[in-house]
Protein backbone atom coordinates (compact mmCIF):
# COMPACT_ATOMS: atom_id res chain seq x y z
CA UNK A 1 0.00 0.00 0.00
CA UNK A 2 1.08 3.31 -0.83
CA UNK A 3 1.13 6.32 1.56
CA UNK A 4 -2.36 8.47 0.58
CA UNK A 5 -1.96 11.62 -1.12
CA UNK A 6 -5.43 12.73 -0.41
CA UNK A 7 -5.55 15.82 1.58
CA UNK A 8 -8.91 15.50 4.12
CA UNK A 9 -9.92 19.22 5.09
CA UNK A 10 -10.17 20.33 9.08
CA UNK A 11 -13.84 21.48 8.82
CA UNK A 12 -14.57 23.92 12.04
CA UNK A 13 -17.83 24.95 12.57
CA UNK A 14 -17.29 28.47 13.97
CA UNK A 15 -14.69 29.72 11.11
CA UNK A 16 -17.11 28.31 8.74
CA UNK A 17 -20.07 30.74 10.24
CA UNK A 18 -17.35 33.76 10.30
CA UNK A 19 -16.99 33.01 6.30
CA UNK A 20 -20.67 33.01 5.36
CA UNK A 21 -21.20 36.10 7.51
CA UNK A 22 -17.95 37.65 5.02
CA UNK A 23 -19.77 36.37 2.17
CA UNK A 24 -22.79 38.00 2.56
CA UNK A 25 -21.15 41.04 2.94
CA UNK A 26 -19.07 40.95 0.06
CA UNK A 27 -22.04 40.07 -2.08
CA UNK A 28 -24.23 42.83 -0.94
CA UNK A 29 -21.04 45.28 -1.27
CA UNK A 30 -21.16 43.91 -5.23
CA UNK A 31 -25.01 44.52 -4.94
CA UNK A 32 -23.58 48.57 -4.62
CA UNK A 33 -21.93 48.36 -7.80
CA UNK A 34 -24.41 46.20 -10.18
CA UNK A 35 -28.02 45.50 -9.61
CA UNK A 36 -27.92 42.08 -12.31
CA UNK A 37 -27.82 39.17 -9.06
CA UNK A 38 -29.44 37.17 -7.49
CA UNK A 39 -28.80 37.63 -3.85
CA UNK A 40 -31.49 35.84 -1.87
CA UNK A 41 -30.85 32.48 -3.98
CA UNK A 42 -27.19 32.96 -2.92
CA UNK A 43 -27.73 33.68 0.76
CA UNK A 44 -30.38 30.35 0.93
CA UNK A 45 -26.95 27.77 -0.11
CA UNK A 46 -24.13 29.78 1.24
CA UNK A 47 -23.66 27.59 3.85
CA UNK A 48 -23.82 24.59 1.84
CA UNK A 49 -21.51 25.78 -1.11
CA UNK A 50 -18.58 26.61 1.66
CA UNK A 51 -19.14 23.19 3.24
CA UNK A 52 -18.46 21.95 0.22
CA UNK A 53 -14.85 23.63 -0.38
CA UNK A 54 -14.03 23.92 2.50
CA UNK A 55 -15.06 20.85 4.14
CA UNK A 56 -15.83 18.63 1.51
CA UNK A 57 -13.32 18.81 -1.79
CA UNK A 58 -10.20 16.99 -0.94
CA UNK A 59 -7.02 17.95 -2.83
CA UNK A 60 -4.62 15.80 -4.65
CA UNK A 61 -1.00 16.48 -5.37
CA UNK A 62 -2.20 20.21 -4.74
CA UNK A 63 -5.01 19.85 -7.38
CA UNK A 64 -9.16 18.84 -6.69
CA UNK A 65 -9.49 15.39 -6.75
CA UNK A 66 -13.60 16.24 -6.21
CA UNK A 67 -15.74 18.62 -8.63
CA UNK A 68 -18.24 20.50 -7.55
CA UNK A 69 -21.46 21.69 -10.07
CA UNK A 70 -23.26 24.87 -9.38
CA UNK A 71 -26.59 23.57 -10.96
CA UNK A 72 -28.65 25.82 -9.58
CA UNK A 73 -26.59 28.41 -11.78
CA UNK A 74 -28.59 31.89 -10.46
CA UNK A 75 -26.95 30.97 -6.90
CA UNK A 76 -23.32 31.23 -8.58
CA UNK A 77 -23.07 34.52 -6.13
CA UNK A 78 -22.34 32.09 -3.89
CA UNK A 79 -19.92 30.12 -5.39
CA UNK A 80 -18.20 33.52 -6.67
CA UNK A 81 -17.21 34.31 -3.39
CA UNK A 82 -16.57 31.29 -1.88
CA UNK A 83 -13.83 30.87 -4.46
CA UNK A 84 -12.46 34.53 -3.73
CA UNK A 85 -12.30 33.41 -0.41
CA UNK A 86 -9.94 30.84 -1.45
CA UNK A 87 -7.98 32.45 -4.25
CA UNK A 88 -9.44 30.81 -7.11
CA UNK A 89 -11.00 33.84 -8.29
CA UNK A 90 -9.19 37.28 -7.95
CA UNK A 91 -10.52 40.58 -6.15
CA UNK A 92 -10.28 42.14 -9.56
CA UNK A 93 -12.80 39.13 -10.84
CA UNK A 94 -15.15 39.75 -8.62
CA UNK A 95 -14.96 43.47 -9.13
CA UNK A 96 -15.81 43.36 -12.94
CA UNK A 97 -19.21 40.83 -12.05
CA UNK A 98 -21.23 41.68 -15.60
CA UNK A 99 -19.23 44.31 -16.53
CA UNK A 100 -18.30 43.95 -19.96
CA UNK A 101 -14.35 43.33 -19.66
CA UNK A 102 -15.28 40.65 -16.71
CA UNK A 103 -15.28 37.09 -16.84
CA UNK A 104 -17.86 36.76 -14.07
CA UNK A 105 -21.91 36.41 -15.37
CA UNK A 106 -24.88 36.25 -13.63
CA UNK A 107 -24.30 32.30 -14.22
CA UNK A 108 -21.40 30.06 -14.00
CA UNK A 109 -19.62 29.62 -16.90
CA UNK A 110 -17.30 26.68 -17.94
CA UNK A 111 -14.22 27.77 -18.80
CA UNK A 112 -13.74 30.51 -15.99
CA UNK A 113 -11.53 29.14 -13.05
CA UNK A 114 -13.37 26.71 -10.81
CA UNK A 115 -16.25 26.27 -13.05
CA UNK A 116 -16.53 23.10 -14.25
CA UNK A 117 -19.23 23.17 -16.11
CA UNK A 118 -22.25 26.04 -17.52
CA UNK A 119 -25.21 26.19 -15.48
CA UNK A 120 -28.08 28.90 -15.58
CA UNK A 121 -30.62 26.35 -17.93
CA UNK A 122 -32.30 24.72 -15.12
CA UNK A 123 -32.26 20.50 -14.71
CA UNK A 124 -28.94 20.55 -16.31
CA UNK A 125 -26.51 19.84 -13.51
CA UNK A 126 -27.50 16.61 -12.18
CA UNK A 127 -27.14 14.68 -15.40
CA UNK A 128 -23.70 16.08 -15.94
CA UNK A 129 -22.99 15.18 -12.61
CA UNK A 130 -24.13 11.64 -13.23
CA UNK A 131 -22.14 11.41 -16.32
CA UNK A 132 -18.82 12.97 -14.04
CA UNK A 133 -19.49 10.69 -11.07
CA UNK A 134 -19.30 7.90 -13.46
CA UNK A 135 -16.55 8.68 -15.27
CA UNK A 136 -14.47 9.04 -12.08
CA UNK A 137 -15.84 5.88 -11.15
CA UNK A 138 -14.57 3.98 -14.41
CA UNK A 139 -11.51 5.70 -14.07
CA UNK A 140 -10.89 4.78 -11.17
CA UNK A 141 -9.71 8.52 -9.55
CA UNK A 142 -11.47 7.87 -6.23
CA UNK A 143 -13.01 11.23 -7.04
CA UNK A 144 -16.57 12.25 -5.70
CA UNK A 145 -18.84 14.81 -7.61
CA UNK A 146 -21.35 17.54 -5.36
CA UNK A 147 -23.70 19.42 -7.13
CA UNK A 148 -26.03 21.79 -5.58
CA UNK A 149 -29.73 22.05 -6.61
CA UNK A 150 -32.73 24.07 -6.26
CA UNK A 151 -35.75 23.13 -5.22
CA UNK A 152 -37.68 24.54 -8.23
CA UNK A 153 -35.56 22.67 -10.30
CA UNK A 154 -37.03 19.17 -9.00
CA UNK A 155 -39.94 20.15 -10.90
CA UNK A 156 -37.56 19.91 -14.52
CA UNK A 157 -38.13 16.37 -15.55
CA UNK A 158 -34.41 15.65 -16.38
CA UNK A 159 -33.47 16.20 -13.11
CA UNK A 160 -35.68 12.48 -12.50
CA UNK A 161 -33.96 11.24 -15.77
CA UNK A 162 -30.99 11.98 -13.78
CA UNK A 163 -31.98 10.53 -10.29
CA UNK A 164 -33.11 7.11 -12.41
CA UNK A 165 -29.61 7.07 -13.94
CA UNK A 166 -27.76 7.98 -10.92
CA UNK A 167 -28.73 4.99 -9.32
CA UNK A 168 -28.91 2.36 -12.38
CA UNK A 169 -25.21 3.75 -12.25
CA UNK A 170 -24.83 3.33 -9.08
CA UNK A 171 -22.37 6.45 -8.39
CA UNK A 172 -21.83 6.03 -4.95
CA UNK A 173 -19.52 8.79 -5.45
CA UNK A 174 -21.69 11.58 -6.06
CA UNK A 175 -23.56 13.91 -3.68
CA UNK A 176 -26.63 16.27 -4.72
CA UNK A 177 -27.61 18.71 -1.85
CA UNK A 178 -31.16 20.37 -2.60
CA UNK A 179 -31.38 23.99 -1.53
CA UNK A 180 -34.97 23.78 0.07
CA UNK A 181 -35.98 27.45 0.71
CA UNK A 182 -39.35 26.51 -0.75
CA UNK A 183 -39.11 29.49 -3.29
CA UNK A 184 -38.94 29.89 -6.56
CA UNK A 185 -39.61 32.99 -9.12
CA UNK A 186 -43.67 33.00 -8.85
CA UNK A 187 -44.12 31.98 -5.68
CA UNK A 188 -43.77 28.84 -3.01
CA UNK A 189 -42.56 25.38 -4.90
CA UNK A 190 -45.01 24.34 -2.52
CA UNK A 191 -47.91 26.10 -3.78
CA UNK A 192 -46.98 25.86 -7.26
CA UNK A 193 -47.14 21.87 -6.68
CA UNK A 194 -49.09 21.17 -3.60
CA UNK A 195 -48.76 17.46 -3.76
CA UNK A 196 -44.92 17.42 -5.10
CA UNK A 197 -43.22 18.44 -1.99
CA UNK A 198 -41.72 17.70 0.42
CA UNK A 199 -39.46 15.39 -1.74
CA UNK A 200 -37.54 12.96 1.00
CA UNK A 201 -39.67 10.09 -0.43
CA UNK A 202 -39.45 10.70 -3.88
CA UNK A 203 -35.35 10.50 -3.58
CA UNK A 204 -35.93 7.42 -1.88
CA UNK A 205 -37.99 5.58 -4.17
CA UNK A 206 -35.76 6.46 -6.85
CA UNK A 207 -33.20 4.82 -4.98
CA UNK A 208 -31.04 7.48 -3.69
CA UNK A 209 -29.89 7.58 0.15
CA UNK A 210 -31.81 10.54 1.44
CA UNK A 211 -31.86 12.58 4.30
CA UNK A 212 -33.01 15.90 5.39
CA UNK A 213 -31.06 18.63 7.36
CA UNK A 214 -31.02 22.60 8.23
CA UNK A 215 -29.17 23.51 5.15
CA UNK A 216 -27.63 26.73 7.41
CA UNK A 217 -26.38 23.85 10.06
CA UNK A 218 -23.02 23.24 8.69
CA UNK A 219 -22.24 21.08 11.40
CA UNK A 220 -25.54 19.00 10.46
CA UNK A 221 -24.70 18.95 6.47
CA UNK A 222 -21.70 17.51 7.06
CA UNK A 223 -22.09 14.60 9.86
CA UNK A 224 -25.06 13.81 7.33
CA UNK A 225 -22.53 13.21 3.98
CA UNK A 226 -19.55 11.95 5.59
CA UNK A 227 -21.59 9.30 7.98
CA UNK A 228 -23.25 8.69 4.64
CA UNK A 229 -23.98 4.56 3.78
CA UNK A 230 -22.49 5.33 -0.23
CA UNK A 231 -24.04 2.39 -1.00
CA UNK A 232 -26.18 4.46 -3.30
CA UNK A 233 -25.89 7.94 -4.31
CA UNK A 234 -27.16 10.54 -1.87
CA UNK A 235 -29.12 13.36 -2.17
CA UNK A 236 -29.26 15.72 0.90
CA UNK A 237 -32.62 17.86 1.25
CA UNK A 238 -31.31 20.91 3.13
CA UNK A 239 -34.25 22.98 4.27
CA UNK A 240 -33.26 26.44 4.31
CA UNK A 241 -34.51 30.04 4.37
CA UNK A 242 -34.19 32.15 1.03
CA UNK A 243 -32.49 35.25 1.36
CA UNK A 244 -31.29 34.18 4.91
CA UNK A 245 -29.68 36.65 7.17
CA UNK A 246 -31.44 39.85 6.09
CA UNK A 247 -35.18 40.43 7.70
CA UNK A 248 -36.84 42.06 4.36
CA UNK A 249 -35.08 39.38 1.67
CA UNK A 250 -36.23 36.15 3.73
CA UNK A 251 -38.76 34.58 2.13
CA UNK A 252 -39.81 37.73 0.25
CA UNK A 253 -39.97 36.63 -3.80
CA UNK A 254 -39.06 40.13 -5.10
CA UNK A 255 -35.09 39.39 -3.63
CA UNK A 256 -35.06 36.63 -6.12
CA UNK A 257 -33.09 39.14 -8.35
CA UNK A 258 -34.06 42.68 -6.93
CA UNK A 259 -30.46 44.80 -5.19
CA UNK A 260 -31.13 46.88 -2.27
CA UNK A 261 -30.57 50.58 -1.83
CA UNK A 262 -28.03 52.43 -0.16
CA UNK A 263 -30.56 52.27 3.00
CA UNK A 264 -31.58 49.01 2.70
CA UNK A 265 -27.68 48.10 2.27
CA UNK A 266 -27.09 49.20 5.58
CA UNK A 267 -29.85 48.43 7.46
CA UNK A 268 -28.45 44.24 5.82
CA UNK A 269 -25.09 44.66 7.10
CA UNK A 270 -26.05 45.86 10.55
CA UNK A 271 -28.50 42.97 10.54
CA UNK A 272 -25.92 40.35 9.62
CA UNK A 273 -23.56 41.44 12.11
CA UNK A 274 -26.11 41.09 14.66
CA UNK A 275 -27.43 37.70 13.89
CA UNK A 276 -23.94 36.58 13.21
CA UNK A 277 -21.93 37.78 16.25
CA UNK B 1 -24.08 1.91 -42.31
CA UNK B 2 -24.99 1.65 -38.92
CA UNK B 3 -23.15 -1.59 -38.86
CA UNK B 4 -19.93 0.04 -40.18
CA UNK B 5 -20.48 3.01 -37.58
CA UNK B 6 -20.23 -0.53 -34.47
CA UNK B 7 -17.36 -2.11 -36.08
CA UNK B 8 -15.38 1.32 -36.40
CA UNK B 9 -16.26 2.43 -33.21
CA UNK B 10 -15.73 -0.87 -31.27
CA UNK B 11 -12.10 -1.04 -33.13
CA UNK B 12 -11.10 2.39 -31.63
CA UNK B 13 -12.61 1.32 -28.41
CA UNK B 14 -10.00 -1.58 -28.18
CA UNK B 15 -7.19 1.11 -29.15
CA UNK B 16 -8.66 4.02 -26.83
CA UNK B 17 -10.01 3.25 -23.44
CA UNK B 18 -11.63 6.92 -23.21
CA UNK B 19 -14.21 5.85 -25.97
CA UNK B 20 -17.59 5.41 -24.41
CA UNK B 21 -21.37 5.10 -25.66
CA UNK B 22 -24.29 6.16 -24.14
CA UNK B 23 -27.17 5.05 -26.05
CA UNK B 24 -30.98 5.50 -25.43
CA UNK B 25 -32.93 1.84 -25.68
CA UNK B 26 -31.61 1.24 -29.58
CA UNK B 27 -31.13 -2.36 -29.97
CA UNK B 28 -27.13 -2.89 -30.11
CA UNK B 29 -27.20 -5.02 -33.36
CA UNK B 30 -23.60 -6.32 -34.59
CA UNK B 31 -20.68 -5.08 -33.07
CA UNK B 32 -22.21 -2.72 -31.07
CA UNK B 33 -23.16 -5.94 -28.48
CA UNK B 34 -19.81 -6.76 -28.98
CA UNK B 35 -18.46 -3.52 -27.80
CA UNK B 36 -21.36 -3.74 -24.70
CA UNK B 37 -19.92 -7.14 -23.97
CA UNK B 38 -16.39 -6.56 -24.01
CA UNK B 39 -16.19 -2.75 -22.76
CA UNK B 40 -19.46 -2.93 -20.51
CA UNK B 41 -18.38 -0.03 -18.43
CA UNK B 42 -17.91 2.22 -21.58
CA UNK B 43 -21.52 0.99 -22.83
CA UNK B 44 -24.59 2.57 -20.86
CA UNK B 45 -28.11 2.00 -22.09
CA UNK B 46 -30.34 5.16 -20.05
CA UNK B 47 -33.51 3.56 -21.94
CA UNK B 48 -35.92 6.01 -22.79
CA UNK B 49 -34.31 9.21 -21.10
CA UNK B 50 -32.48 11.20 -24.19
CA UNK B 51 -31.90 14.28 -22.23
CA UNK B 52 -29.66 12.15 -19.64
CA UNK B 53 -28.06 10.49 -22.25
CA UNK B 54 -26.82 14.34 -23.40
CA UNK B 55 -26.04 14.98 -20.00
CA UNK B 56 -24.31 11.98 -18.92
CA UNK B 57 -22.23 12.42 -22.15
CA UNK B 58 -21.13 16.00 -21.21
CA UNK B 59 -19.77 14.97 -17.94
CA UNK B 60 -18.34 11.64 -19.39
CA UNK B 61 -16.40 14.62 -22.02
CA UNK B 62 -15.87 17.19 -18.96
CA UNK B 63 -13.84 14.67 -17.35
CA UNK B 64 -11.88 13.68 -20.43
CA UNK B 65 -13.65 10.37 -21.66
CA UNK B 66 -14.53 10.76 -25.52
CA UNK B 67 -18.67 9.52 -25.35
CA UNK B 68 -20.78 8.84 -27.92
CA UNK B 69 -24.36 9.43 -28.17
CA UNK B 70 -26.46 7.28 -30.06
CA UNK B 71 -30.11 6.83 -31.05
CA UNK B 72 -32.78 7.49 -33.77
CA UNK B 73 -31.49 11.26 -35.04
CA UNK B 74 -34.96 12.90 -33.85
CA UNK B 75 -34.23 11.43 -30.59
CA UNK B 76 -30.81 12.21 -30.41
CA UNK B 77 -31.11 15.78 -31.74
CA UNK B 78 -34.64 17.37 -31.18
CA UNK B 79 -35.87 15.50 -28.32
CA UNK B 80 -32.67 16.94 -26.29
CA UNK B 81 -31.67 19.73 -27.97
CA UNK B 82 -31.12 22.36 -25.31
CA UNK B 83 -28.95 19.88 -23.49
CA UNK B 84 -27.16 19.43 -27.18
CA UNK B 85 -26.90 23.03 -27.37
CA UNK B 86 -26.30 24.01 -23.59
CA UNK B 87 -24.34 20.75 -22.23
CA UNK B 88 -21.96 20.34 -25.96
CA UNK B 89 -22.00 23.20 -27.90
CA UNK B 90 -21.87 25.89 -25.75
CA UNK B 91 -19.20 24.19 -23.58
CA UNK B 92 -17.73 23.16 -26.68
CA UNK B 93 -16.87 19.59 -25.79
CA UNK B 94 -15.82 16.76 -27.91
CA UNK B 95 -18.92 14.15 -27.84
CA UNK B 96 -20.47 12.50 -30.74
CA UNK B 97 -24.07 13.27 -31.31
CA UNK B 98 -25.22 10.01 -33.79
CA UNK B 99 -28.49 10.38 -35.03
CA UNK B 100 -29.55 6.94 -36.74
CA UNK B 101 -32.26 7.42 -39.91
CA UNK B 102 -31.71 11.10 -40.95
CA UNK B 103 -33.61 12.25 -43.42
CA UNK B 104 -36.76 9.84 -44.18
CA UNK B 105 -35.23 6.74 -43.96
CA UNK B 106 -37.62 5.22 -41.19
CA UNK B 107 -40.35 5.46 -43.78
CA UNK B 108 -43.25 3.64 -42.14
CA UNK B 109 -42.90 4.80 -38.92
CA UNK B 110 -44.64 7.96 -40.33
CA UNK B 111 -43.68 11.90 -39.28
CA UNK B 112 -42.55 11.40 -35.69
CA UNK B 113 -39.49 9.76 -36.45
CA UNK B 114 -38.39 11.58 -39.94
CA UNK B 115 -35.55 13.96 -39.18
CA UNK B 116 -36.24 15.77 -42.01
CA UNK B 117 -34.51 19.55 -40.52
CA UNK B 118 -31.68 18.29 -38.24
CA UNK B 119 -29.44 20.10 -40.50
CA UNK B 120 -30.88 23.15 -40.64
CA UNK B 121 -31.28 22.75 -36.99
CA UNK B 122 -27.66 21.31 -35.76
CA UNK B 123 -25.96 23.70 -38.07
CA UNK B 124 -28.00 26.80 -36.43
CA UNK B 125 -25.73 26.15 -33.20
CA UNK B 126 -22.36 27.49 -32.77
CA UNK B 127 -19.55 25.42 -32.06
CA UNK B 128 -21.58 22.13 -33.78
CA UNK B 129 -20.09 20.34 -36.68
CA UNK B 130 -22.10 18.03 -38.86
CA UNK B 131 -21.03 15.34 -40.68
CA UNK B 132 -23.23 12.91 -42.79
CA UNK B 133 -21.31 10.30 -44.92
CA UNK B 134 -22.52 8.96 -48.14
CA UNK B 135 -22.16 5.26 -47.67
CA UNK B 136 -20.22 2.59 -45.53
CA UNK B 137 -17.14 3.68 -46.25
CA UNK B 138 -17.43 7.49 -45.17
CA UNK B 139 -19.28 5.99 -42.22
CA UNK B 140 -15.56 4.41 -41.55
CA UNK B 141 -13.69 7.19 -41.99
CA UNK B 142 -16.11 9.88 -40.16
CA UNK B 143 -15.93 7.68 -37.20
CA UNK B 144 -12.72 7.39 -37.09
CA UNK B 145 -12.24 11.36 -37.05
CA UNK B 146 -15.60 10.97 -34.62
CA UNK B 147 -13.47 9.14 -32.09
CA UNK B 148 -9.86 10.88 -31.96
CA UNK B 149 -11.40 14.65 -32.42
CA UNK B 150 -10.84 17.40 -29.58
CA UNK B 151 -12.31 20.27 -31.36
CA UNK B 152 -15.82 20.52 -30.02
CA UNK B 153 -19.21 18.50 -30.58
CA UNK B 154 -20.05 16.33 -33.70
CA UNK B 155 -23.47 15.64 -35.17
CA UNK B 156 -22.80 12.22 -37.22
CA UNK B 157 -26.14 11.60 -39.56
CA UNK B 158 -26.08 7.83 -40.12
CA UNK B 159 -28.25 6.14 -42.79
CA UNK B 160 -29.87 2.74 -41.16
CA UNK B 161 -28.63 -0.57 -43.21
CA UNK B 162 -27.61 -1.70 -46.63
CA UNK B 163 -26.15 1.01 -48.22
CA UNK B 164 -24.26 0.38 -50.79
CA UNK B 165 -20.21 1.23 -51.02
CA UNK B 166 -20.14 4.19 -53.63
CA UNK B 167 -16.78 5.30 -52.81
CA UNK B 168 -14.57 2.88 -52.94
CA UNK B 169 -13.13 4.75 -56.64
CA UNK B 170 -13.27 8.09 -55.35
CA UNK B 171 -10.74 10.97 -56.57
CA UNK B 172 -10.37 12.33 -53.46
CA UNK B 173 -9.89 11.32 -49.50
CA UNK B 174 -12.06 11.41 -46.90
CA UNK B 175 -10.76 14.64 -44.78
CA UNK B 176 -12.54 16.71 -42.38
CA UNK B 177 -14.15 19.72 -43.57
CA UNK B 178 -13.10 18.98 -47.20
CA UNK B 179 -16.17 18.05 -49.81
CA UNK B 180 -14.18 15.41 -52.21
CA UNK B 181 -15.13 14.50 -55.73
CA UNK B 182 -16.20 10.54 -56.18
CA UNK B 183 -16.50 11.07 -59.69
CA UNK B 184 -14.77 13.87 -62.12
CA UNK B 185 -16.07 15.22 -65.05
CA UNK B 186 -16.50 18.21 -67.05
CA UNK B 187 -20.13 19.75 -67.60
CA UNK B 188 -22.37 18.90 -64.93
CA UNK B 189 -21.13 18.50 -60.78
CA UNK B 190 -23.87 17.01 -58.79
CA UNK B 191 -23.33 18.21 -54.83
CA UNK B 192 -25.09 15.81 -52.34
CA UNK B 193 -24.74 14.10 -49.24
CA UNK B 194 -25.87 11.33 -46.96
CA UNK B 195 -27.45 8.21 -48.40
CA UNK B 196 -29.04 9.60 -51.33
CA UNK B 197 -26.06 9.83 -52.80
CA UNK B 198 -27.16 6.87 -54.74
CA UNK B 199 -29.53 8.64 -56.51
CA UNK B 200 -27.42 11.25 -57.27
CA UNK B 201 -24.76 8.18 -58.70
CA UNK B 202 -27.93 6.90 -60.82
CA UNK B 203 -28.90 10.14 -62.41
CA UNK B 204 -24.84 10.86 -62.89
CA UNK B 205 -24.67 7.61 -65.24
CA UNK B 206 -28.20 8.67 -66.96
CA UNK B 207 -26.59 11.90 -68.01
CA UNK B 208 -23.32 10.11 -69.06
CA UNK B 209 -25.36 8.04 -70.84
CA UNK B 210 -26.36 11.28 -73.09
CA UNK B 211 -22.83 12.66 -73.23
CA UNK B 212 -22.55 14.52 -70.29
CA UNK B 213 -19.15 14.61 -68.36
CA UNK B 214 -20.45 14.28 -64.91
CA UNK B 215 -18.58 15.26 -61.54
CA UNK B 216 -19.87 14.35 -58.24
CA UNK B 217 -19.03 15.86 -54.87
CA UNK B 218 -20.12 14.48 -51.63
CA UNK B 219 -20.31 17.32 -49.41
CA UNK B 220 -20.31 14.85 -45.94
CA UNK B 221 -19.37 17.75 -43.70
CA UNK B 222 -22.06 20.38 -43.88
CA UNK B 223 -20.61 22.10 -40.90
CA UNK B 224 -18.05 23.63 -41.54
CA UNK B 225 -18.96 23.87 -45.12
CA UNK B 226 -15.78 23.00 -47.57
CA UNK B 227 -17.21 27.04 -48.95
CA UNK B 228 -14.08 26.90 -50.91
CA UNK B 229 -14.80 23.89 -52.40
CA UNK B 230 -18.30 25.12 -53.37
CA UNK B 231 -16.77 28.30 -55.15
CA UNK B 232 -14.13 25.50 -57.28
CA UNK B 233 -17.02 23.44 -58.22
CA UNK B 234 -19.37 26.47 -59.38
CA UNK B 235 -16.84 27.93 -61.39
CA UNK B 236 -15.68 24.56 -63.13
CA UNK B 237 -18.99 23.76 -64.09
CA UNK B 238 -21.86 24.90 -66.39
CA UNK B 239 -24.49 23.10 -64.61
CA UNK B 240 -24.39 22.42 -60.67
CA UNK B 241 -27.17 20.07 -59.10
CA UNK B 242 -28.30 19.61 -55.10
CA UNK B 243 -29.81 17.07 -54.08
CA UNK B 244 -30.07 16.49 -50.53
CA UNK B 245 -32.83 14.61 -48.34
CA UNK B 246 -33.37 17.44 -46.11
CA UNK B 247 -35.74 20.49 -46.12
CA UNK B 248 -35.23 22.96 -48.15
CA UNK B 249 -34.12 25.87 -45.41
CA UNK B 250 -30.99 25.47 -43.80
CA UNK B 251 -29.35 22.64 -45.94
CA UNK B 252 -26.46 22.46 -48.24
CA UNK B 253 -29.43 23.83 -51.20
CA UNK B 254 -29.33 26.82 -49.95
CA UNK B 255 -26.15 27.09 -49.26
CA UNK B 256 -25.08 26.57 -52.18
CA UNK B 257 -27.12 29.59 -53.47
CA UNK B 258 -26.13 32.06 -51.31
CA UNK B 259 -21.75 30.93 -52.28
CA UNK B 260 -23.40 31.14 -55.51
CA UNK B 261 -24.79 34.58 -54.88
CA UNK B 262 -21.66 35.73 -53.34
CA UNK B 263 -19.09 35.03 -56.30
CA UNK B 264 -21.69 35.85 -58.82
CA UNK B 265 -21.13 32.43 -60.24
CA UNK B 266 -22.22 31.72 -64.01
CA UNK B 267 -23.37 28.46 -63.65
CA UNK B 268 -27.05 27.06 -63.69
CA UNK B 269 -27.92 25.79 -60.29
CA UNK B 270 -30.87 23.58 -59.83
CA UNK B 271 -31.55 22.24 -56.29
CA UNK B 272 -33.76 19.29 -54.81
CA UNK B 273 -34.53 18.92 -51.71
CA UNK B 274 -37.03 17.52 -49.39
CA UNK B 275 -40.41 19.26 -49.41
CA UNK B 276 -41.48 21.70 -46.43
CA UNK B 277 -44.17 19.80 -44.98
CA UNK B 278 -45.01 16.59 -43.22
CA UNK B 279 -46.29 14.29 -45.37
CA UNK B 280 -48.59 11.20 -44.26
CA UNK B 281 -47.18 8.37 -47.14
CA UNK B 282 -46.07 5.50 -46.08
CA UNK B 283 -43.73 2.88 -48.07
CA UNK B 284 -40.19 2.14 -48.18
CA UNK B 285 -37.13 4.49 -48.49
CA UNK B 286 -37.51 5.11 -52.08
CA UNK B 287 -41.24 5.37 -51.89
CA UNK B 288 -41.11 8.17 -49.35
CA UNK B 289 -38.64 10.76 -51.57
CA UNK B 290 -40.32 10.11 -54.58
CA UNK B 291 -43.33 11.54 -52.52
CA UNK B 292 -41.16 14.13 -51.63
CA UNK B 293 -40.20 14.84 -55.34
CA UNK B 294 -36.79 13.00 -55.16
CA UNK B 295 -37.25 10.24 -57.63
CA UNK B 296 -34.22 9.44 -59.95
CA UNK B 297 -36.61 9.93 -63.31
CA UNK B 298 -38.43 12.73 -62.06
CA UNK B 299 -35.30 14.78 -61.09
CA UNK B 300 -32.97 13.16 -64.41
CA UNK B 301 -36.26 15.19 -66.91
CA UNK B 302 -36.13 18.26 -64.47
CA UNK B 303 -32.14 18.37 -64.95
CA UNK B 304 -32.20 17.98 -68.44
CA UNK B 305 -34.52 20.41 -69.26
Amino acid sequence: MGISTVQEKAFEVAAARKRCLQYRKRILDISQTVSALHIAPAFSCLETVDLIYNGLIRDEKNRALDTFIMSKGHGCMAQYVVLESLGVLSKDDLSKYCKPDGQLGAHPDYGVPGIEASTGSLGHGLSIAVGMAYAEKIKKTGGTVYAVLSDGEVQEGSTWEALMMGSTLGVTNLVAFIDNNDFQSLGRTSETHPTFYPLLDKFRAFGWESVEVNGHNAEAMYEAVTTREAHKPMVVVCKTVKGRGVSYMENVPIWHYRAPNKEEYQQAIQELDEVYS
Amino acid sequence: MRNQFADTLYECAKENHKIAIVVADISPAGSMEKFRKEFPERFINVGVAEQSMIGICAGMALKGLQPFAYTIATFSLYRPFEFVRDDLCYQNIPVTVVGIGGGVVYSTLGGTHHCQEDVAVAGAIPNMSIIAPCDPLEAREATMYCATQKKGPVYLRLGKAGEPVLTDNAVDPWQFGKLRYIRKGKDVCILSYGIIMKKAVAIAERLEEQGKSVSICSVHTLKPLDRQGIEQVLQSHALVVVIEEHAPQGGLAPQTKQIAWDIKASCELKTFTLKDEFIHNYGNHDELLAAHGLDVEEMYQQIGQ
